[in-house]
């Protein structure tokens, strides 16, 4: 039995156990459902409420890979520039960094008030993107500087242009570094889209996170719980297709996906 | 594959008082006076640190020096030097073929026209049947090999060469030391080739340029002439002469660093 089965197998059954024993805790323990609700009411609750849950996963889904896909190309782009000219990074660079430690809790009234409030899921679009920008400028401004200095040399030696040298030394050097930008910000910008609807609440639609607050104010815990669920799955499928993505980038020559016949 | 050297009078390259130091320092490269003749093959030895290195890089062009000038013949550097690191330094995303295609794609040669080119660089350096490999494939002999076609592939008057073989096996090494007298001898280039090693020196060369740290820093100490004939091998290596030379020049260099 190969050592991948058992990789997926036992962390499934911790899993299943662990649901079991939460199910017959609460049962024996007869604790009440808007304290602990079981395993089985909360799926039951995911049930009765699919339509309207399954309407706000999208919403909060649609902002999250807005907020990202805008996150890379502008992480991308601004670190590109900055390779190309020391002085715009010394000019830029700590205003970056600025917005990324200031609290995005800290910054969305002032966001919410300059789009206005009939444009609140601009608002969450920018303060997803703020959360999940700095990790793709960071990563890849990095992996554009490690590039090897003989290679560096090499080009130089051969003539090669700045576009040239960008587009067919650089950017490939660095393609490790982005992907894995990309995997911290896919996880940020979820977060950075659910922490916004928190603070700055719902624009047209009802994303789980304001689900999560509605459905807490009414006491319906098993429906905070189904929310969550969404949200964790959420999470991992995006954390999953970004290290697809990555594996498939990188397998055949980067040193951190080369399966090594082990 | 053939570059025929113009007829000529003058030397290759003439340095005169060329010197380099790095931000006040003392120099790397003090007062070096040399002439390159066209299609010779020499060697810069010296110690770690005497600047033969530094020499290399002002010859390529990668650095420009503090003091005195280099003459090329005919005005201006050639744009095509051939230049061998001391790693293979290949793209490691890219496959051997793309390797050696890269200097005449930033030359802005398509592929296609590129391509019979390309597999024949591979060819004359051994590669010819696994022209697909990514480098982390090969062996790192053959990525040194990959990184010589490369260096061959724009057909290059000059070919420079950064201790290329130093981190490969013994017995790598002397095959890859044959394989480039034969390049050299087939091709016509003229190649400057730095090492630390004084066996390959004197195995390789026509003429040695000895540097040293003590005597005065980054200076050549001595310039010997290897006038045994060409093609060299494992006859060469053997034969009390060799060991003769490798004596000299071991000598020269200590003399050097009293």
């Amino acid at each position: 039995m190969s050592s991948s089965f058992f990789r997926l197998l036992i962390p499934m059954l911790v899993g299943i156990g662990a649901l079991l024993f939460w199910e017959a805790a609460v049962t024996i323990g007869d604790v009440p459902k808007f304290v602990l609700p079981a395993p089985s009411v909360i799926g039951a609750a995911l049930l009765e409420n699919f339509g309207s849950l399954m309407s706000a996963l999208w919403v909060t889904l649609r902002i999250t890979l807005l907020a990202f896909a805008l996150a890379v190309v502008g992480g991308v782009a601004l670190a590109i520039l900055f390779s190309q000219s020391r002085l715009i990074e010394m000019a830029l660079f700590p205003y970056a960094i600025i917005l990324q430690v200031t609290p995005v809790v800290a910054i969305a009234p002032l966001i919410l008030i300059w789009v206005g409030f009939d444009n609140v899921n601009l608002a969450l679009l920018i303060l997803a993107w703020i959360v999940a920008f700095f990790p793709i400028l960071s990563n890849t401004t990095l992996g554009l500087r490690s590039v090897d200095h003989n290679l560096m040399d090499l080009f130089t030696l051969y003539g090669a242009t700045r576009w040239q040298r960008l587009w067919s030394l650089q950017l490939p050097a660095a393609l490790p570094y982005i992907l894995g930008g990309m995997k911290i910000s896919g996880g940020l910008a979820l977060i950075g889209a659910v922490v916004a609807e928190f603070v700055a609440g719902s624009g047209s639609g009802t994303g789980l996170a304001w689900r999560i607050i509605e459905a807490g104010n009414r006491l319906q815990v098993p429906t905070m719980f189904a929310a969550l669920l969404l949200l964790s799955l959420l999470g991992i499928a995006i954390f999953f297709a970004l290290t697809l993505l990555e594996h498939l980038a990188l397998r055949r020559w980067h040193e951190s996906a080369v399966n090594r016949g082990s | 594959m053939s570059t025929s050297p113009p007829a000529s009078d003058g030397p290759l390259l003439t340095l005169s008082g060329v010197g380099k130091s790095y931000n006040g320092d003392a120099p790397a490269v003090a007062d070096v006076t040399l002439s390159i003749e066209r299609g010779s093959f020499i060697s810069l030895v010296g110690p770690s640190g005497c600047g033969k290195s530094t020499l290399l890089r002002l010859i390529a062009g990668l650095l420009q020096p503090s003091q005195g000038t280099l003459d090329w013949e005919g005005g201006d550097r050639p744009d095509d030097l051939g230049f061998v690191f001391q790693d293979a330094t290949l793209l490691p995303w890219a496959s051997a073929f793309d390797n050696v295609y890269m200097p005449l794609k930033l030359k802005g040669v398509s592929r296609d026209a590129a391509s019979s080119k390309v597999q024949e660089a591979l060819i004359r350096v051994g590669l010819g049947d696994v022209p697909d490999r990514l480098p982390r494939e090969l062996s790192g002999g053959m990525r040194m090999r990959v990184s010589i076609a490369r260096a061959l592939v724009t057909e290059p008057p000059v070919l420079l060469m950064d201790e290329p073989f130093a981190a490969l096996d013994e017995f790598t090494r002397e095959k890859l030391d044959d394989d480039l007298l034969t390049l050299w001898r087939d091709l016509g280039w003229t190649v400057i080739f730095v090492t630390h090693s004084v066996y390959e020196s004197v195995y390789l060369s026509e003429r040695i340029l000895v540097m040293s740290t003590e005597a005065g820093p980054g200076q050549i100490a001595d310039d010997i002439h290897i006038d045994a004939p060409y093609p060299r091998g494992l006859s060469f290596r053997q034969s009390s002469a060799y060991f003769d030379r490798c004596k000299a020049v071991s000598a020269a260099l200590r003399d050097g660093d009293i």
